[in-house]
């Protein structure tokens, strides 16, 4: 082999390395924008429902209201409602039989009736008049809708039968399905079915979960920094607890759901499937990585501050508190904040401590059960309906932008009040 | 009644606290003498000695308090019942008296539990009592005792400090308090675990089939039943899934992260590091549950279409999708760690090696990278242990059924997806079942720990050596 072959071949390898090296990069690339186009190619629909106008007779007659000369709202509420809601539902389309009756109703969502009656509610004036109502449609026909659910496979295998189908494209015909933006995915609970389930329970669950963690973490963590930081002595009780705090930092997280459950649970008899527990046991899980953040920005306080402050007669304590704590505090919050989003993304140690239980109600208090929105997530993509996996979808949508926000939240609070030494 | 006795405490921490400060300005008036500190730190220095013995004694009764009761009413139960009680039964009895005695019990409850209410309900008055005159004289001492010290004097700011301290070492001690409730809670029912099942069967048994196992009565177990349970809990399957799984993951997360590492720290210009990274990490910033969802959602049904097409049967939850999925998890973690490490290379490394006329990547692969091997060791297995910890991914992508397989196309099940399954629901803990979970538990925390601990002492021993 001549020199120039030699040389050749050397820099064909290095061609080759650099190439390697550029390609690993793209396929990292490559699955994080795989990820986030399939997260948000089939969750942005989950933000819109679709309605069906449906004519509704608030007959006084068949509400019993007939003896009423003006009804208030208390009367409303409690008039019998089956007469109306039924005639709506099966007016629709005409049937022939019982099965074909029961066809059409399942046209609609299982909460048709209570949109009826807070219609009525709400708009008084309506009664003993016959109005166009936009009544949420079944799941079924939503993902028919959507365009999730095809139609050209044997009636058998389809969710919905070809006289359901007929009813639709007749609807469709008359302009009476519409897309709206869905009221119920983020301001309800949690439901069995599809097109009425929302994520308002889990993202309250989530917000408490998370503001307990901070309240228990946040402290805790920075006094631990502060004391290693500043005033720990060089003894075999810090080298155990630097050790210990750096190999907890590591500990997979379902130990701590393990901790949780069998001391929160066990031992204090905490109350099950709740935000309290789960933002304790979050709080012990972020603990180490918010103390080893804190630490670091105390440790870039430069030492001429400490010193400056020792030497016109502070304390110890005094100069930590005054000076190295307050110049240190853009580095702790954003350490907090990063410590909290991983908090928040946080799925196994909760499922441990059962906060997978199916909550209907929104949580009011920290001592509800509830759930969170990666519970909420792992809870759907474990459901058989189609119309779950959009609803999974866009519930990973709304925690990765609750995520983002708290990402750059941090970069911000970094940023913004950063000193340059 | 603990906030209503909180709230007194904050209102007397506050009234100490004005009242030290003004306390001392008298004295040093009166007496004409210098305060040894500010008077705020006399103020401080009262308020603490007022509320902390208080605070003390409250803590103290509410995590004390329930034990303490239990013990005595299940005591006294024990002693009136004819036949012996089971731990369960006590159990209980115990949390019926507690809701009645509350007022959240609905239902009809028997004679000897009303007792038990009454026992329960005078027992509890005693202990409050008994709480609120503790705190109260607690309060006056102490302030007794402080408004002294604060008349002779004392130097009040050494003294506040030195208890903030205090309280900083006891924050920092926090850590270790969690270290030790984790190996207590695992450590306490994998005891009683093992008190069933013989460690060997567990560490050695090629059978994992937990729902089999009914505990009946130990006493009359039939030969057969005795068999099953010692058959049910052999845990090989999930230790050989779940390094299967991280194995699969490793074999996609070391090349590619070390890879883009390498590109990262050595090849790229600032503007490609500047936005190659942040992307990169947004892999790490992604909750794992949403891994889960893609693994299970799409490359699951991705890899048994491919497999139909090509005629093999590959089971929808797959340790292939599981294991790539993971990996993709673990890219940014391998690559940021190593291209930490390689950024920790000194350049005069490779500028003797370019001196020697070696390429870009000649230098990279003669030089650098086996100067920063340890500590690249060392990330690996930091990542190791992350992948063997990774629970909702597998939970939901790679399967329940525990095949000793080696099959990647086939559903394999570890370590974390079974604490899962156990756990989720309702589970009683003296069931053989859940206390499983905690044994898989403690050996999955001691696994991640070696892991650890070996790791961190790698890359620390490599940091110092270039310091």
């Amino acid at each position: 082999m001549t020199r120039e072959q030699r040389l050749k071949k050397r820099y064909t390898a290095e061609k080759r390395f650099r190439l390697m090296g550029i390609g690993a990069i793209a396929i990292a690339i490559f699955f994080v924008f795989l990820l986030l186009l399939k997260v948000f190619s089939t969750g942005s629909t989950a933000f819109v429902k679709t309605t069906i106008q449906t004519e509704v007779d608030f007959n006084k007659e068949l509400l019993e209201l007939k003896d009423v000369a003006n009804p208030n709202i208390e009367q409303i509420k409690s008039a019998e409602f089956f007469d109306v809601t039924y005639k709506a539902a099966t007016g629709l389309f005409p049937y022939s039989n019982a099965e074909e009756e029961k066809d059409v109703k399942q046209l609609l969502s299982g909460n048709y009736e209570l949109e009826i009656k807070n219609y009525l509610i709400n708009n008084p004036d309506a009664l003993g008049k016959k109005v166009m109502i936009d009544l949420t449609a079944s799941d079924d026909l939503d993902q028919l809708h959507k365009g999730n659910f095809p139609r050209d496979i044997p009636e058998d295998r389809r969710r919905l039968n070809n006289f359901q189908l007929n009813i639709y494209d007749n609807l469709l015909e008359q302009g009476k399905i519409k897309t709206v933006f869905s009221n119920y995915f983020l301001f309800s609970g949690d439901s069995r079915d599809p097109e009425i389930a929302g994520v308002a329970g889990a993202i309250i669950g989530s917000f408490f979960s998370i503001i307990i963690c901070l309240i228990i973490s946040f402290p805790i963590a920075l006094m631990a920094a502060v004391y290693l930081e500043e005033f720990a002595p060089k003894n075999i009780v810090t080298d155990i607890i630097e050790i210990n705090i750096n190999n907890l930092a590591a500990v997979p997280s379902i130990v701590f759901g393990l901790l949780g459950l069998g001391m929160l649970l066990g031992v204090f008899g905490l109350p099950r499937s709740t935000a309290l527990v789960g933002g304790i046991t979050l709080s012990l899980m972020t603990l180490p990585t918010i103390i080893i953040a804190c630490r670091a920005s105390l440790k870039a306080v430069p030492p001429s501050i400490r010193e400056g402050a020792l030497a016109v007669g502070a304390s110890k304590v005094q100069t930590v508190m005054h000076h190295v704590v307050p110049l240190a505090m853009p580095g702790t919050l954003s350490g907090t904040i990063i410590g909290l989003a991983q908090a928040l993304g946080e799925t196994a140690p909760l499922l441990l401590i059962g906060m997978v239980a199916f909550v209907v109600d929104v949580p009011s208090v920290p001592t509800d059960p509830s759930t969170s929105l990666p519970v909420q997530i792992y809870l759907w993509s474990e459901s058989a309906e189609r119309g779950f996996v959009e609803k999974t979808s866009a519930t990973i949508m709304l925690l990765i932008g609750f995520l983002i926000i708290m990402n750059s939240l941090a970069v911000w609070a970094r940023q913004k009040f950063e000193r340059k030494w | 009644m603990n906030s209503i006795l909180l709230a007194t405490l904050v209102l007397f921490a506050i009234s100490s606290f004005y009242f030290g400060r003004s306390k001392i300005k008298k004295v040093a008036l009166v007496r004409s003498i210098e305060p040894k500190a500010l008077p705020k730190f006399y103020g401080y220095y009262q308020a603490l000695w007022c509320s902390i013995p208080a605070f003390l004694i409250i803590s103290f009764w509410t995590f004390f308090e329930p034990i303490i009761l239990k013990n005595l009413i299940e005591s006294r139960i024990q002693s009136m019942s004819l036949n012996e009680l089971s731990k369960d039964e006590l159990n209980l009895i115990y949390s019926q008296i507690v809701s009645f005695s509350q007022g959240t019990f609905t239902g009809q409850i028997s004679n000897g539990i009303k007792s038990g209410v009454e026992t329960y309900q005078s027992l509890l008055s005693v202990s409050q009592g008994a709480k609120i005159v503790l705190f109260f004289c607690a309060i006056i001492i102490a302030s007794l005792f402080s408004f002294n010290q604060i008349n002779k004097n004392v130097h009040a700011r050494d003294s506040v400090e030195k208890i903030f301290t205090i309280i900083l070492f006891l924050s920092s001690a926090a850590a270790i308090l969690t270290t030790i409730g984790i190996i207590v809670s695992l450590l306490f029912e994998t005891i009683q675990f093992f008190t069933k099942i013989n460690p060997l069967d567990f560490f050695f048994g090629l059978n994992w089939s937990p729902q089999k196992a009914f505990m009946s009565d130990p006493a009359n177990m039939t030969a057969q039943e005795a068999k099953d349970l010692r058959e049910a809990f052999g845990a090989v399957p999930l230790f050989a899934g779940t390094a299967f799984i991280a194995f699969i993951a490793m074999c996609v997360a070391v090349p590619i992260g070390l890879y883009s590492g390498i590109y990262l720290a050595e090849y790229a210009s600032n503007k490609q590091r500047k936005w190659g990274k942040p992307i990169i990490e947004i892999l790490a910033g992604v909750p794992t549950v949403v891994y889960g969802f893609f693994a299970a959602l799409t490359v699951g049904p991705f890899f048994r279409i491919i497999g139909e097409n090509l005629g093999i049967n590959v089971s929808s939850e797959s340790a292939l999708a599981a294991g790539l999925v993971m990996g993709v998890m673990i890219i940014p973690f391998v690559s940021s760690l190593s291209d930490d490490v390689i950024n920790a290379v000194p350049q005069s490394l490779r500028e003797g090696s370019y001196a020697l006329g070696a390429t870009k990547s000649e230098t990279i692969k003669k030089v650098v990278f086996p100067a920063a091997l340890p500590g690249i060791v060392g990330s690996i297995l930091l990542a190791v242990s992350r992948a063997i910890g990774e629970t909702m991914i597998v939970v939901m992508a790679a399967g329940l059924a525990a095949n000793l397989t080696i099959n990647p196309l086939e559903a394999t099940t570890t370590i974390t997806t079974q604490i899962v399954m156990i756990l989720v629901g309702d589970q009683e803990f003296t069931s053989a079942k859940t206390q499983a979970a905690f044994a898989l538990g403690l050996t999955l925390f001691v696994l991640t720990l070696i892991l650890n601990f070996i790791a961190l002492r790698i890359v620390n021993k490599y940091r110092e050596k270039y310091d």
